[in-house]
């Protein structure tokens, strides 16, 4: 069988541009991406802060990106990796199509929605409950949501249900937003109502969403208010499964462990993106994925550990 | 005797006509053709999706395996939302991919999300 240099594990930002970077410096390489390439960034509204485009829909920006990619890189889309192993040579690679072998692995494996955690939250999904506000907003044209959350994703998103013309609410932890100032503004010169320090505790409906129970957090009031539905955006949690197989180790956060040039704590291992946790964008992602790649690159040709 | 060898025959004809007039891959389903397509066949699975959906068109390949793994046994029909307002409405879909599962033209099941496709295929053989 074959041995790749590297295999790439998801076709996001952060695998695309490893792909292009470790293609580029002659490596043997392949990308497995278990969906469709581009990753969360494929969910965004829009993007304003990707340098060299203004303002570009996610979906048009990763496409770009993986067409790209796919000029140095074969992406294997629609295969996920299974289980990963280390025969003390090499990295052995089950996918759902098949096996690989590899001499080091880039994990770029992202993140998954967080979900509250609160009764009607899984019986109302599909049914009001939505995690993807660029999927799900036209069915609430001219209705009444809520958006949970208060970082840039879930600002960007509320902007894009109000423009869809849906009356949006924010519902927030705290007591004041955490995105991005211009964000802000954006949401107070829309008028966008924001509840403070709040959270959702419990959501109903019989056939359909109907209203959510809030509390406050500093003087514990329970309210009850009536929406058609709930856009939830509290972040996101990595997906490190894979990475713990290998034993790779993960920091208190619960993030891959890598250092500046993305090694994590086992020789031939690297991670880049949204799984090593700090400031989680598509900038900083393609930057760690190119990094990776280096990192991976040097150490093909001259192991530092020897 | 004779009227039961001549049902069985008349079976025999009807499932091999059946078989031989099954789609290739996915069949196109719209507001129009929905309730033609949902009575034709006994287990039909339709996928809601839209184009600016990224969920959905991680889905499609699936679904596009799936017609060919249950050729012959299951339907299945991709509705596109932004283009047939009637039967999303119908079906209280707020939310996309969507997919509806009809056995014997009754609507059995619904299922939200880009699923994997062991889960689908799950769906799919207990309806059979
Ligand atoms: C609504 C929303 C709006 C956003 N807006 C912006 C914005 O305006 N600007 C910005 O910079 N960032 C934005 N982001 C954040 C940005 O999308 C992420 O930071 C970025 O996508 C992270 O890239 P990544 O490659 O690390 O991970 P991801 O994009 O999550 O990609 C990981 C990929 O790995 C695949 N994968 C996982 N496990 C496996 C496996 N076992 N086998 C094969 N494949 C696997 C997944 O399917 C996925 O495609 C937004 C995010 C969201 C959700």
């Amino acid at each position: 069988m074959e041995v790749l240099d590297v295999a790439i594990i998801g076709g996001g930002p952060a695998g695309l541009t490893a792909g292009i970077y470790a293609s580029r410096s002659g490596l043997k390489i392949l990308m497995f991406e278990k969906g469709i390439s581009g990753g969360a960034a494929n969910t965004a509204p829009w993007v304003e802060n990707y340098p060299g485009f203004e303002a570009i829909e996610g979906m048009k920006l990763m496409d770009m990106i993986g067409a790209q990619a796919r000029k140095y890189v074969e992406v294997k889309a629609g295969e996920s990796i299974e289980s990963l192993a280390n025969d003390g040579n090499e990295f052995i690679i089950k996918t759902s199509k098949g096996e690989y072998r590899a001499r080091a692995i880039i994990y770029a494996t992202g993140s998954v929605h967080r979900r509250l955690g609160v009764p009607g939250e899984g019986s109302l999904l599909g049914r009001g409950v939505s995690y993807c506000a660029t999927c799900d907003g036209f069915f609430f044209r001219e209705k009444k949501v809520a958006i949970v959350g208060g970082g840039n994703n879930a600002a960007t998103e509320a902007i894009y249900l109000k423009k869809l013309g849906i009356d949006v609410t924010i519902i927030h932890r705290r007591d004041a937003l955490r995105a991005e100032e211009s964000l802000q503004n954006t949401i107070a010169s829309m008028g966008i109502n924001v509840i403070y320090d709040s959270v959702v505790e419990e959501i109903f409906g019989e056939k359909k969403l109907e209203k959510l129970k809030l509390k406050n957090v500093k003087t514990s009031d329970i309210s009850e208010i009536e929406f058609d539905g709930v856009f939830i955006s509290i972040g996101d949690i990595p997906q490190i499964e894979l990475a713990k197989e290998l034993g790779v180790g993960i920091n208190d956060d619960g993030y891959i462990d890598v250092d500046r040039t993305q090694r994590s704590s086992i020789p031939m291992v690297y991670a880049a993106g949204d799984v090593t946790g700090g400031f989680r964008q598509i900038i900083t992602a393609c930057s760690e994925g190119a990094i990776a790649a280096n990192s991976a690159h040097e150490d093909l040709a001259k192991p530092y550990w020897i | 005797m004779d009227e039961e060898l001549e049902e069985i025959r008349r079976k025999r004809m009807e499932e091999l006509m059946m078989s031989a007039e099954w789609p290739d891959g996915p069949q196109e389903v719209t507001d129009q053709n929905f309730e033609e397509f949902v009575s034709k066949y006994n287990v039909v699975l339709i996928d809601c999706w839209a184009s600016w959906c990224a969920p959905c068109i991680r889905l499609g390949p699936i679904i596009d395996e799936l017609a060919g793994d249950f050729k012959g046994k299951v339907a299945i029909g991709k509705l596109n939302i932004d283009e047939n307002r009637d039967v999303p409405m119908k079906f209280g879909i707020m939310s996309i991919p969507t997919m509806l599962f009809f056995v014997d033209n009754q609507h059995v099941d619904t299922a939200v999300g880009a699923l994997p496709k062991a889960n689908i295929e799950q769906t799919l053989n207990s309806l059979l």
